[in-house]
């Protein structure tokens, strides 16, 4: 857990004090730094890793298995604010892809017969490329809305948000689909050389979509879309293209997400499945630095901010607080980090400081 | 040709309402009886005044995410002054209502002196509110104040019918928010800043304090709503009304009022909202229909007006090119 952090840190000269804390992932990192902190010092055993049956088992890496739905939400959501979009249509989208691929993998027949039959109804891999399609199709339906018809962004995914659930409920008569095949839960309770299978599947998703921003030109395209989108169709870009490919692409990352939090907990609940996952997803892309207003992002940035929400809520539940108070610090966060980002707030700062801030600036 | 839009999205949705009407008349004997229509006004008064709230903000260009959790919060705080400190019922309406308004105008005055999206803003709020239910307790709070138990009992009579109190202050508070948004320097302030806050603020207009006061006449519909569903439902529960929010901006959208701000009438809400009222009165009246059919149906509608809006936008942006 401390080592991506300290691989962050690493190339940064020490003696470079200012600049290191001007890094735009400073703030993130200290936030994670200050939770584990807490951790460190509230919570008994908090760094304690062991293994048992060949696993590694301890609180980081409980932590980072949990974390791994939420930072594939994450990294689609960044690349969608990225292009000054919001899609909060990610929860329903976990819901149908969890539902799809638990009702093909099955089955709800075997629990009739009384006699657990660990034989899928269709071949897993199918099974997984249907609930895949369906979240490709739920996010070009997204794109379609956005970048097609010119609605804002916000309610063009409201309507899958509202119907999404709905139409999953359909496809299941309104059931939980609880699973029996033992190799779908793989994806989201496997180990794989001694770590979670599913941090291997968000460590994946999130080195291909890094070199796909940072080696071809994607990220640039996306980032002047989101800084200014006329200029940048004026300047030749397919902003339509582009914008539609991120809903894709931000459904596709909640399409896997369905699949391990439905492949974790075993069953498809079509009404709670992915609940207010697309608010921590936006809340972790606020917490990792990307701005709301589109422009510059940061994958990176978005990851640690899920990892922070994941570690408050596990720091809240060791400490012995009610979960609940989660809810209104994750609100209190929100609130200090958008005012901390305003440019307004930045002006009063600066009156309020002047020395410091001339500092800051040379 | 753009002012006269919003008109006709709202003559279509009266028209949708008639021929659901009319639908559910012709496939099921007794839907038609005044009782059922009643009925529509009275399960869904906490929503029509939600959306009233609403219907500013989002003519004013902003949207409100918090206005579920805040009427949540609502109910939860009520019955708690009822039930645990015993405060006399209409000293707690009125601190509700209260902070309701301070809610509403504290995340106002965050949008509009930090320049914030509305949207984070209330969705921040949203949060807040919810947890904040729970931080008073997980569990449902059962109201037993005599003065709630009996409000919620009273029935009206109305042309051979009856109606409920929460029913008939939701039709006042709507006809009090047309009257403002219509005849008032500040509805006409509302409708200003929709169309172009930069072109409201060199008017001279007081842009900041229009705003606050939206955001802080949302925050009191939606706690107006609360001590509404605190009389429909007579308890205080942290998970009462999810997703209100989302009803009330559907509501509002196919009521005719333009998402983009600037253009919509605040007595579309009323058509939107018995809208969606006849679809779940429908759906409960065909029994072999389950309850996401309803979700479905109103996502198809939130998506049909939507692009008759923006077809029409773009249409009326031809008309003025040329």
């Amino acid at each position: 857990m401390s080592s991506p952090a300290a691989a962050a840190r690493a190339p940064i000269n020490p003696s470079k004090v200012p600049m290191f804390v001007r890094h735009p992932l400073f703030r993130p990192l200290a936030a994670l730094a200050i939770l584990l902190l807490i951790d460190l010092l509230m919570v008994p055993g908090f760094f304690h890793l062991e293994i048992k049956d060949g696993h590694l088992y301890g609180s980081l890496i409980d932590i980072a298995n949990r974390a791994a739905p939420l930072v594939l939400a994450a990294l689609g959501m960044t690349l969608v604010i990225a292009t000054r979009g919001i899609d909060i249509s990610v929860g329903a989208t976990v819901a149908i892809s969890g539902t799809v691929a638990a009702m093909l993998i099955g089955g709800t027949m075997v629990m009739q017969d009384g006699v657990p039959e660990y034989v899928a109804n269709t071949p897993m891999v199918w099974a997984l490329c249907a609930a895949m399609g369906a979240a490709l199709l739920c996010g070009a339906w997204n794109g379609l809305l956005v970048a097609g018809l010119g609605l804002q962004p916000i309610v063009a995914t409201l309507i899958l948000m509202v119907a999404g659930r709905g139409l999953a409920q359909l496809l299941t008569d309104g059931q939980i689909v609880t699973v029996y095949y033992k190799p779908f839960f793989f994806i989201g309770s496997g180990y794989l050389f001694g770590l979670p299978f599913s941090i291997y599947i968000v460590a994946a998703v999130f080195v291909v979509t890094a070199l796909l921003m940072r080696k071809t030109a994607l990220g640039l395209f996306i980032q002047s879309v989101g800084i200014n989108p006329v200029a940048a169709r004026l300047a030749g870009l397919k902003t339509a293209v582009l914008i539609f490919f991120v809903y894709v692409f931000c459904g596709a990352c909640a399409g896997v997400a369905g699949l391990m939090i439905t492949s974790n907990i075993k069953s498809a609940d079509a009404n709670n499945a992915g609940l207010l996952l697309e608010l921590d997803a936006i809340l972790a892309v606020t917490l990792g630095g990307t701005s709301l207003a589109g422009g510059k992002f940061s994958l990176a940035g978005s990851v640690i901010g899920a990892l922070i929400i994941q570690t408050l809520t596990y720091t809240i539940y060791s400490l012995g607080l009610p979960p609940e108070v989660n809810m209104v610090v994750k609100s209190v966060v929100v609130f200090l980090v958008c005012v901390s980002q305003s440019a307004e707030f930045k002006n009063m700062w600066r009156r309020a400081f002047p020395a410091r801030a001339k500092g800051d600036a040379s | 040709m753009s002012a006269r839009s919003p008109y006709f999205t709202s003559l279509v949705t009266v028209a949708l309402l008639a021929v659901l009407l009319g639908a559910g008349g012709f496939a099921y004997p007794g839907f038609l009886s005044e009782q059922v229509l009643f009925n529509l006004l009275i399960d869904n008064a906490f929503l029509l005044v939600i959306a009233v709230g609403m219907s500013f903000v989002i003519i004013s260009g902003g949207i409100d995410l918090s206005v579920g959790s805040v009427l949540a919060l609502t109910t939860m705080i009520s019955a708690w002054l009822l039930q645990t400190w015993h405060w006399p019922p209409l000293a707690v309406i009125v601190v509700a209502l209260a902070l309701g308004a301070g809610f509403g105008a504290a995340m106002g005055a965050l949008i509009h002196y930090f320049k914030l999206q509305p949207f984070i803003v209330t969705l921040a709020g949203m949060f807040l509110a919810r947890g904040l239910c729970y931080l008073i307790s997980i569990n449902s709070i059962t109201i037993e104040d005599p003065m709630f138990v009996a409000v919620s009992q009273a029935q009206l009579p109305l042309f051979g019918g009856f109606i409920s109190p929460g029913a008939l202050i939701a039709l006042i508070t709507l006809a009090v928010a047309v009257y403002v948004a219509h005849c008032t320097p500040f509805g006409r302030a509302i409708y200003a800043v929709g169309g172009n806050e930069q072109s409201a603020l060199m008017m001279g207009l007081r842009v900041g304090r229009t705003k606050v006061l939206i955001y802080a006449f949302s925050g009191f519909c939606a706690a107006l709503g609360g001590v509404l569903f605190s009389f429909y439902m007579l308890s205080g529960y942290g998970l009462h009304a999810q997703g209100t929010e989302l009803d009330a901006i559907a509501a509002v959208v196919i009521g005719g009022t333009l998402l983009s701000g600037g253009y919509g009438y605040v007595a579309g809400a009323l058509s939107g909202v018995l809208v969606l009222g006849a679809i779940q009165t429908l759906i409960a009246f065909d029994g072999t229909l389950s309850s996401w059919w309803t979700k479905i149906v109103i996502g198809g509608l939130l998506f049909v007006f939507c692009v008759v809006q923006r077809l029409m936008a773009i249409g009326a942006a031809k008309k003025a090119a040329i």
